[in-house]
């Protein structure tokens, strides 16, 4: 019996870090540390932070606490 | 995965809005005392104001309003349903409580002399206090509990609460949603800030987090009060409230109507004299959405251009900042368009209801030594202010019960059991993931329970909570963190069988649309102008009785009884 869905891929998630301006490999955690769903981690092969769970409130602390401006909260699609 | 004891004094479980409160005033009433407030999220960010509060919807400030008014128009507003004490209780602290979060940094809005800037929403008096910049209100809490000392657990989730041979409260039981670690915190008191059950209902666009409500505020603390055997109150009185369509926040007549904006229908005429959130108004808005004028608008566009601006400021800055990123997205422009409105999925919480765990006037529920505050805690239309004053209470009460007794002792079969069922969705090889079994039950809500209420609908619904009930013993969790959103199943299912059975056990009609029967459609008095209780008997089953209302300490005139009944604006014929 196959129990892993095999055409759910997420593509689009509400949270998108830009890396370039991310300084999670610097030991930053804002972003993660924030979030009241804890939908963040930090993907430590690329040491930046990204959406683990799409489970999004749109409610932003992340994208306000972070202090180089790397995150950005959009609407999930959803409610768009 | 371990399992970690620990032993405090005072346990505070939710650092939102009460918990930081209680935690900072139980140290400051006993500084030797063992604080520690346990967070599922983390405490800078977390509860219903993790990105601040745009104002205080019930402050009674000295010149602008008296307690005595501030009850008689709660009291009113809630259809007659109150313990005037807790709410007295409120009132004469709500100043205090001002004064002091004005000293701590919370920015209030002062008029040119330098007092309270105070409007009028409600039906009677004024008690609306905008805080234009109250973006920052975490960040004061949080310096407070640094300054106090108060130990801060983040990323627990509590699950049950510890109670002794006597029922006594002893301590809560918790695991780590990033290792699972299974945690076991002995206490002498414990205070429960968990807010709302923000998770029961599902909204229309189907969005499992676009609650109202932060989603974290699952109703876990409904669910753990109620298995320590507290007695809970007036859950049948849901929370539904007038939304932005498709987007989770207010549109929002508090904030706009002190500068003119106005609720409209789609004929463009006003409906509702008063727009504060009461029952009654939300069967008239209910009515003029299904009536044939709506939808139903908040209307901003005749507004002058720096009045506008001032508003999106205030509403695209505070309490739900992508308030402007959604109108952008939908082409909404304050300037030329009205905004759509339509109503919220229900849930539970009496900070703008009634619906909570029944507290008397020092935040004490009917469990030794477990206090309650904030929006889980029954003081109706209690809102930020009141969880911050029974914050305080609730500290101070825990204070003061540390003083008098010692730990009760703890239950090993109690922290098996629970270990047991913690651990169990992620030690199951195959089974239902949590979204699933989560989505299914929260539309089972909606199809069931959303009012207008109809007995046979909601009959059938606990056949279906049923139902879940023994699927939640075949969740399956990958992680940690997907075993949180399991648990947190149990908490919601818990709480729709709590919601079906108490709107099932009070046969009438009250509080407008929270509580509107088909079946029962009139408000009937003689039998039903009592609190309906709710708690696990001896036996484990959920039961119901009534418990009846303290006489008024602030008498209501007959003439104003129905004040808040008659908020239609009459036609002229």
């Amino acid at each position: 019996m196959q129990y892993a869905p095999i055409a759910f891929t997420p593509h689009a998630v509400p949270v998108s870090v830009d890396a370039d301006k991310c300084i999670a490999h610097k030991g930053c955690t804002v972003c993660v540390d924030v979030c009241p769903l804890d939908v963040l981690a930090i993907d430590l092969s690329k040491g930046t932070a990204y959406m683990k769970f799409d489970e999004c409130w749109y409610c932003m602390p992340c994208e306000k606490d972070c202090p180089t401006g790397a995150v950005t909260v959009e609407i999930p699609y959803l409610l768009r | 995965m371990n399992t970690i004891e620990t032993e405090v004094d005072v346990l505070v479980i939710g650092g939102g809005t009460a918990g930081p409160m209680a935690a900072v005033k139980a140290k400051q009433a006993n500084p030797a005392l063992r604080v520690l407030l346990l967070e599922k999220a983390n405490v800078k960010r977390s509860g219903a104001i993790s990105m601040g509060m745009d104002g205080l919807n019930n402050a009674v400030i000295p010149g602008h309003a008296t307690p005595e008014q501030y009850v008689r128009e709660i009291t009113i507003a809630n259809d007659g349903i109150v313990n005037q004490k807790t709410v007295m209780a409120y009132a004469t602290q709500s100043f205090a409580m001002i004064e002091e979060l004005d000293r701590w940094g919370v920015k209030f809005e002062k008029d040119e002399t330098g007092d309270y800037a105070v409007k009028k929403v409600h039906h009677m008096g004024s008690y609306v206090l905008p805080m234009p910049e109250g973006h920052d209100i975490k960040k004061v809490l949080y310096r407070q509990l640094k300054r106090t000392r108060v130990e801060i657990t983040n990323r627990l989730v509590a699950t049950r609460l510890l109670t002794g041979p006597d029922g006594r409260i002893a301590g809560a039981m918790a695991f780590d949603c990033r290792t699972a670690d299974f945690h076991v915190i002995r206490a002498k008191s414990v205070v429960l800030a968990c807010g709302a059950a923000g998770r029961l209902g599902l909204p229309s666009s189907g969005y499992l987090f676009g609650t109202y409500e932060n989603p974290t505020n699952a109703g876990d603390g409904y669910s753990m009060a109620y298995h320590a055997g507290a007695e809970l109150s007036g859950i049948e009185c849901f929370q539904i409230n007038p939304l932005i369509k498709d987007y989770n926040g207010p549109a929002c007549a508090y904030v706009t109507g002190p500068f003119g904006g106005y609720t409209t229908n789609a004929e463009g005429q006003r409906f509702i004299e008063c727009d504060y959130w009461s029952g009654q108004m939300m069967w008239e808005f209910y009515q003029e959405l299904q009536g044939g004028k709506g939808p139903v608008f908040l209307k901003l566009d005749h507004l002058a251009e720096e009045t506008i601006s001032t508003i999106e400021t205030i509403l695209h800055t505070n309490e739900r900042p992508s308030r402007g990123r959604f109108h952008a997205g939908r082409g909404t422009d304050y300037r030329e368009r009205l905004v759509e409105m339509h109503i919220s999925e229900i849930g539970l919480c009496s900070g703008h209801s009634a619906s909570g765990v029944w507290v008397d006037e020092h935040a004490r529920t009917t469990v030794p030594g477990l206090h309650s505050a904030g929006d889980m805690a029954c003081v109706p239309h209690n809102y930020m202010l009141g969880a911050f004053v029974y914050g305080r209470l609730a500290g101070e009460s825990s204070a003061a019960w540390c003083a008098e007794h010692d730990f009760a002792p703890v239950d090993a079969d109690q922290v098996e059991r629970e270990r047991q069922r913690v651990w169990a969705p992620l030690q199951r090889e195959h089974g239902l993931p949590p979204n699933q079994v989560e989505f299914k039950l929260r539309r089972f809500v909606n199809d069931h329970l959303q009012p207008p209420k109809v007995t046979r609908k909601m009959e059938i619904g606990l056949e279906r909570f049923e139902g879940i009930r023994e699927d939640l013993d075949h969740l399956k969790a990958r992680d940690a963190h997907e075993l949180m959103r399991a648990m947190e199943v149990h908490a919601i299912r818990d709480c729709a069988e709590m919601a079906a059975r108490a709107s099932l056990y009070r046969t009438e009609s009250r509080w407008g649309l929270y509580h509107a029967r088909i079946d029962y459609p009139e408000r009937n008095d003689t039998d039903w102008f009592c609190h309906a209780q709710l708690k696990k008997d001896d036996q484990g089953r959920m039961t119901s009785f009534k418990r009846a209302i303290e006489p008024y300490l602030v008498p209501i005139a007959e003439t104003e009884r129905n004040a808040y009944r008659e908020l239609r604006i009459a036609v002229p014929a």
